[in-house]
């Protein structure tokens, strides 16, 4: 079961809250990544307020769990506001984000063993290797549960990803859904600029990829579109969903832009971008 | 001089395929990863036996050591097995990040250490590995000496919780540490007792500190030989309850002597009583193609480099 099991209408509340504790995170400490965090805020919340099975009482084992892995880790403000806001730990500890001390590391980890992270992530590019390690281990256990797995857009640039991307298939790796985070944005400008992707599911189907595309901004379309990517799990492909996303989503000059991938607002800037999130929102840490 | 006989040689890889075929009947937990060197690696009757255990990764050691991460996640006990080389300098990022800094309790077992690669040459001999694995926090790093050595290594390393690089070669070398001795990670193992120089070996360099201590018994001189089979957890009180009856000291290994067992042990001398020290290493340089005997030669790694390094620092210590 989902401890949370929200309606579409609650998913968007919970969804607005987390979008306004990544700009309050990333303004608090002058630093961190909210372009992605925004943009991939519908998709972490869908998966922990509706989709995934799992316990907020945190077991690093996950037996008989579902289980999420963040291979591109500097979106850490979105994975560390929804843990927070599903229940695995207070959201007044959202204030210690990217500070000394702080369980709440730059990038995820498990050193300072915050609940609800199980391996670290933000030199690119493992995250799904791990996420297939995980899902083959389940399977050893006879754990029927699923694993899922998010990677940037940018980031299928690393190699390793389609070491992995050819393994996955080969050993018939049925219960993991990966997802990129097609924003179409990096560092150094837009992914077609800096090293262009192709078509990415034409790639994928011929690595032996069950594929599906989604918006992944839009709570309508990403549902029905998870659930059909569950549905395609146990059957000899592992699943792979190409979620389009706009970076910065729901702030409107924080939008489309490669500009925000790793800046922070300003406190001007965090006032109108706290304006625009405001819809219905009165529990801010 | 104690005397060791040996009436068999052996590889040490062939130790930890024995070891991992014994975990497989003993540890349902044990799992195995190998990138397209089943056969180097000796891990052939493991997978027989545990067909559903073995994961073949193909030529992609970066995925395979993130997989090893990601299958501890539910209780696995990953061994992951390749040549030295692509177990280390190879996937090294993905080693800090998914495996040391995560502390997942991964098992990297490493081949092909060193110059006894052979022919193969320098692309393949690394001698930088120890180096790279002891500076990374968490990490356990051991170097057996023998066939049987390697094998009661292995087995202990699945008790262990937590990261650890397990190295071992190809050559085949005498088998000289009784089948039955236990492996203490962290516990350095005795061999003789002396009083002129402590002579601390590591891997195959073992045998040839044995070889060594005679040769300096027939010149008079008393070596005390230890067996340093963990670098890291490096058992500093056998060190220094050795350093404080000889005063002076050898450290014998294949491996860049910047970075590998002489600089852990010059480490411990400096903070607690700094004494001469001779190292029995690579210079700061890379391998080439040759026989292992050649190669050792070649590289300063023979017997009689030890003793010419003992008579160093004895005479360093009397002058």
């Amino acid at each position: 079961m989902n401890p949370h099991n929200k309606s579409i209408d609650e998913l968007k509340q919970v969804a607005a809250q987390v979008r306004r504790d990544i700009v309050r995170m990333v303004h608090g400490v002058s630093s961190g990544h909210p372009g992605g965090s925004l943009g991939c805020t519908d998709y972490l919340v869908s998966l922990y307020f509706k989709v995934m099975n799992y316990s907020t009482d945190f077991d690093m084992d996950g037996k008989n769990e579902d289980m999420f892995f963040l291979s591109n880790g500097h979106i850490s403000p979105v994975w560390y506001s929804t843990l927070a806001r599903a229940g695995f730990f207070d959201p007044k500890e959202l204030t210690t984000f990217r500070k000394l001390n702080s369980r709440l590391q730059g990038h995820p980890a498990t050193e300072e063993g915050l609940p609800g992270i199980r391996i670290a992530s933000g030199s690119l590019g493992q995250g799904l290797s791990v996420a297939v390690g995980a899902a083959q281990t389940k399977k050893l256990n006879n754990d029927p549960s699923l694993v899922y797995v998010l990677m940037g857009d940018g980031e299928l640039e690393e190699g390793q990803l389609w070491e992995a991307s050819m393994y996955a298939p080969h050993h018939k790796v049925d219960n993991l859904i990966a997802t990129v985070d097609r924003n179409g944005q990096q560092i150094d400008g837009s992914t077609e600029e800096v090293m262009s992707l192709g078509d990415l599911r034409a790639k994928f189907e011929a690595f032996g990829w069950h594929v599906l595309e989604a918006n992944g901004n839009s709570f309508e379309t990403l549902l029905p579109a998870l659930d059909e990517a569950k549905a395609a799990t146990g059957k000899g492909k592992p699943v792979m969903i190409l979620m389009d996303t706009e970076m910065g989503f729901g702030v409107d000059f924080m939008m489309g832009s490669h500009k925000w991938h790793g800046v922070a607002p300003n406190d001007e800037q965090l006032e109108i971008a706290l304006q625009q999130l405001a819809v219905n929102v009165s529990s801010d840490y | 001089m104690k005397e060791y006989t040996y009436s068999e040689k052996k590889d040490t890889r062939s130790g930890f395929g024995a070891g991992l075929l014994e975990l497989g009947r003993t540890n349902p937990n044990v799992v195995a990863l190998c990138a397209d060197l089943v056969g180097s690696l000796k891990m052939g009757d493991f997978i027989k036996e545990n067909p559903e255990r073995f994961y073949q990764v193909g030529i992609a050691e970066a995925n395979m050591m993130s997989l090893a991460a990601g299958m501890t996640i539910g209780g696995k006990i990953p061994f992951t097995g390749t040549f030295a080389n692509f177990s280390t300098g190879r996937v090294y990022d993905q080693i800090r990040q998914s495996i040391a800094y995560s502390g997942k309790n991964v098992k990297i077992c490493a081949s092909h250490a060193g110059l006894t690669l052979g022919e193969d040459g320098a692309t393949h001999q690394i001698l930088e590995d120890i180096g790279m694995m002891k500076m990374l926090p968490h990490m356990t790093v051991i170097n057996p000496c023998d066939y049987n050595q390697t094998k009661a290594a292995t087995i202990a390393i699945a008790e262990h919780v937590g990261p650890v690089y397990l190295r071992f070669g190809r050559p085949v070398i005498p088998i000289f540490t009784p089948a039955d001795q236990k492996f203490v990670i962290g516990k350095a193992v005795m061999l003789n007792e002396g009083t002129d120089v402590s002579i601390f070996a590591t891997g195959h360099l073992v045998w040839k500190a044995i070889l060594a201590g005679k040769i300096l018994e027939e010149k008079g001189i008393s070596a005390e030989i230890i067996n340093i089979h963990t670098i890291k957890p490096l058992d500093e009180e056998a060190i220094l309850a050795s350093v404080a009856k000889t005063k002076c000291v050898v450290s014998c290994e294949e491996h860049n002597r910047l970075g590998g067992l002489g600089d852990s042990i010059a480490q411990v001398l400096v903070k607690n009583t700094p004494m001469p020290m001779e190292y029995v290493a690579v210079n700061d340089t890379f391998g080439e193609s040759g026989t292992p005997d050649e190669l050792m030669e070649k590289y300063g790694l023979t017997e009689n480099d030890i003793v010419a390094a003992a008579e160093r620092a004895i005479a360093r210590k009397n002058a």
